[in-house]
């Protein structure tokens, strides 16, 4: 089973790297069980929303 | 196109305001830059050549917001092309010296098992695009990226707001493939920490 901290680690490298399968598996499973960490992985996609907006200068 | 084509007098009447665009659009500009390259003369220099191309190009825009994304948009390029010619700059050492704030950061949110303290667990971010809509959001979004390890922050704005593809990054940093990730998770955990803290928990979310 994943740790939070692991799972963090993860969340972060999917967005720069395909994960493996074995990655992909325990990750869904853990963010099933965690909602810290389901959390954290919508915050990723919020983070990277906030950067495209304001590296494109879309901001108000 | 056809901008060319124009009658005179009204192609001066734009440059006019354009110019005034520009004086307030140039904070901002600076913010940028100055963010992104953490060196006041550097940045300046990339402004300044942004503002040079602007007003020598002859594009037209309907309102300032999109003359914005224009100028950032060149904006960009320049600060590309400065961190590429101090290619080497973030070196392996000066990022290792970023990773004192890292195990403190890891301490104060994780367990020693690896599990989230339960005063750091995350919590539910309520309606991105209605914060994403104020101009407080954003203060708080630099300040917090500024507030970032120099050497940390800089990787990620390559990675996220210039659009480098990780290995490019690892390239221009002199760094590892696996550090390059270690280095854009501690920054995004730092980030959205930040975020948190200061936005998004008091938005009762």
């Amino acid at each position: 089973m994943l740790s939070c901290q692991k799972a963090t680690e993860l969340m972060s490298q999917e967005q720069d790297r395909p994960l493996t399968l074995r990655e992909r598996l325990g990750l869904r499973l853990h963010v099933l069980i965690c909602a810290g960490c389901n959390n954290y992985r919508r915050q990723m996609g919020i983070l990277r929303a906030a950067c495209r907006r304001f590296g494109g200068g879309d901001t108000p | 196109m056809g901008q060319n084509s124009r009658p005179f007098p009204q192609k001066q009447v734009m440059d006019l305001d354009r110019q005034r665009e520009l004086n307030a659009l140039r904070p901002d500009l600076l913010r940028f830059a100055r963010l992104q390259l953490r060196d006041a003369g550097a940045a300046e220099d990339a402004v300044q050549e942004t503002l040079l191309a602007a007003l020598t190009g002859s594009h037209r825009f309907e309102s300032r917001s999109s003359y914005k994304t224009w100028l950032i948009s060149i904006l960009r390029n320049k600060i590309i092309d400065t961190i590429r010619s101090q290619s080497r700059e973030v070196s392996a050492s000066s990022l290792a010296a970023d990773e004192t704030g890292d195990d403190l950061l890891n301490d104060s949110l994780f367990d020693r098992r690896g599990h989230w303290q339960d005063s750091a667990r995350p919590g539910r971010w309520a309606d991105p695009e209605a914060s994403f809509e104020q101009q407080q959001f954003w203060k708080v979004f630099e300040a917090c990226l500024d507030h970032l390890p120099a050497k940390t922050a800089r990787v990620f704005m390559m990675r996220e707001f210039l659009g480098f593809e990780t290995d490019e990054i690892c390239k221009e940093a002199g760094i590892s493939t696996s550090n390059c990730w270690v280095v854009l998770h501690r920054a995004r955990l730092g980030l959205r920490t930040c975020l948190e803290t200061n936005w998004f928990a008091g938005e009762g979310a």
